[in-house]
């Protein structure tokens, strides 16, 4: 039950784009057809699932122990890079297919904040290593659930005649706000 | 080059934000107010003067096989240098930023510039560039931050002008991104007006 909550909170009432701002640009920029943001969420929910139970562990296990605490900011995106190249690596050998099709997305992710900021939220909240895993994937899912909505708005928007200077970010930016004040809804059922 | 140019192009017609959307995340996230904005574009611009120089110093020490893991060792150096000296001196804004001073390191801009401009040039333009990159998104943060006070909160830089709530919305997670839409849609106006190239 307990990891449930986590997953419904993660996903709907504190969404990770629309909510905390964290890896807005592969929302505003990846995201003008479906098929696309569904291969981007599918490399993003691995990485940051990967990345939080990675940088965790070596968090507790080898900073905390040597007093080094400050140095988590380099740790940690130092493994997060090296683990974009390392998937890539290893997808580019066990599935060419899935490496074709996420290609492009893999380093991107490097520099999505999302990746970086909940390996970071993880080890600030005090949870043990399942509920970062479950708080990881669970934010994952809202990210993805943001991005296709998202894309399969902006897919009908390119139908629309929209003044000039509103075009690309600007009206990209003022739908994201009202899709914001929708999830908005959902604050105070967890 | 010309330098005055160098250091002005971050103002408007290369604006991180504005024109290059480029630092979204951290954009919406500490404008709340005019104070916190212009804050969080210091400790970038801070970071960024920083790596540049940096960069453009150990341009030629650099493989260009391991030129991005480099810069982005540099690039959190600088960062937690400003998230240390901030949580000593700063502890309130330190805990107003929270999250989003670590994410520095992978704001776009600051691996852009590294990797566009700083690991090209020489130190003094990579200086210049750095700064004025910076005071360009320090700049479009406050002012962004300034318009969610006045809507939200009904206050310039703290000081209340009304009685009672304004629009909360605008302090909350929409209207960041309504108000952002609106600001690179008049950027984008001006710049079609005033700048020609």
């Amino acid at each position: 039950m307990e990891y449930i909550l986590i997953i419904i909170s993660s996903v709907f009432v504190s969404n990770i784009v629309l909510a905390q701002f964290l890896g807005i640009c592969p929302f505003i920029g990846v995201s003008n057809k479906v098929e696309t943001s569904i291969g981007m969420t599918g490399a993003v929910t691995f990485v940051i699932v990967l990345a939080t139970v990675i940088t965790y562990m070596v968090y507790t296990f080898i900073l905390i122990p040597l007093g080094i605490e400050f140095a988590r900011t380099i740790t940690f995106i130092l493994i997060i890079a090296a683990l974009v190249q390392l998937v890539e690596i290893i997808l580019k050998k066990v599935s060419p297919t899935m490496y074709q099709a996420l290609g492009i997305f893999l380093p991107l992710i490097t520099t999505n904040c999302a990746v970086l900021g909940l390996a970071v939220l993880a080890v600030q909240k005090d949870m043990n290593l399942v509920q970062s895993t479950v708080f990881a994937f669970g934010n994952a899912l809202g990210f993805g659930l943001a991005l296709i909505t998202f894309a399969g708005i902006r897919e009908q928007l390119d139908l629309l005649n929209i003044p000039k200077p509103m075009r690309g970010a600007p009206i990209a930016l003022i739908v994201a706000g009202m899709l914001a004040l929708a999830f908005m809804g959902f604050s105070g059922i967890v | 080059m010309n330098q005055w140019k160098n250091f002005t192009k971050g103002f408007l017609k290369d604006n991180p934000i504005l024109v290059l959307i480029l630092g979204t995340c951290p954009t919406l996230g500490t404008t709340t107010s005019g104070i916190n904005g212009l804050s969080m574009g210091l400790a970038t611009t801070f970071v960024l003067l920083g790596s540049n120089v940096f960069i453009s110093l150990l341009k030629n020490f650099i493989p260009d096989k391991v030129r991005i893991p480099a810069f982005i060792v540099v690039i959190a150096s600088f960062v937690t240098v400003v998230e240390l000296v901030m949580k000593a001196y700063l502890p309130d804004l330190f805990n107003t930023l929270g999250l989003f001073i670590p994410l520095i390191v992978v704001n776009c801009i600051v691996l852009g510039r590294a990797e566009a401009f700083a690991s090209k040039n020489n130190v003094f333009s990579s200086a210049v560039d750095g700064l004025g990159m910076g005071l360009g998104f320090a700049m479009a943060l406050f002012l962004l931050g300034t318009i969610r006070e006045i809507l939200g909160a009904g206050s310039v830089l703290g000081h209340k002008f009304i009685s009672g709530d304004g629009m909360l919305v605008f302090i909350l997670a929409p209207g960041a991104f309504i108000a952002l839409g609106y600001m690179i849609m008049l950027a984008n106006q001006m710049k079609k007006k005033y700048i020609k190239d």
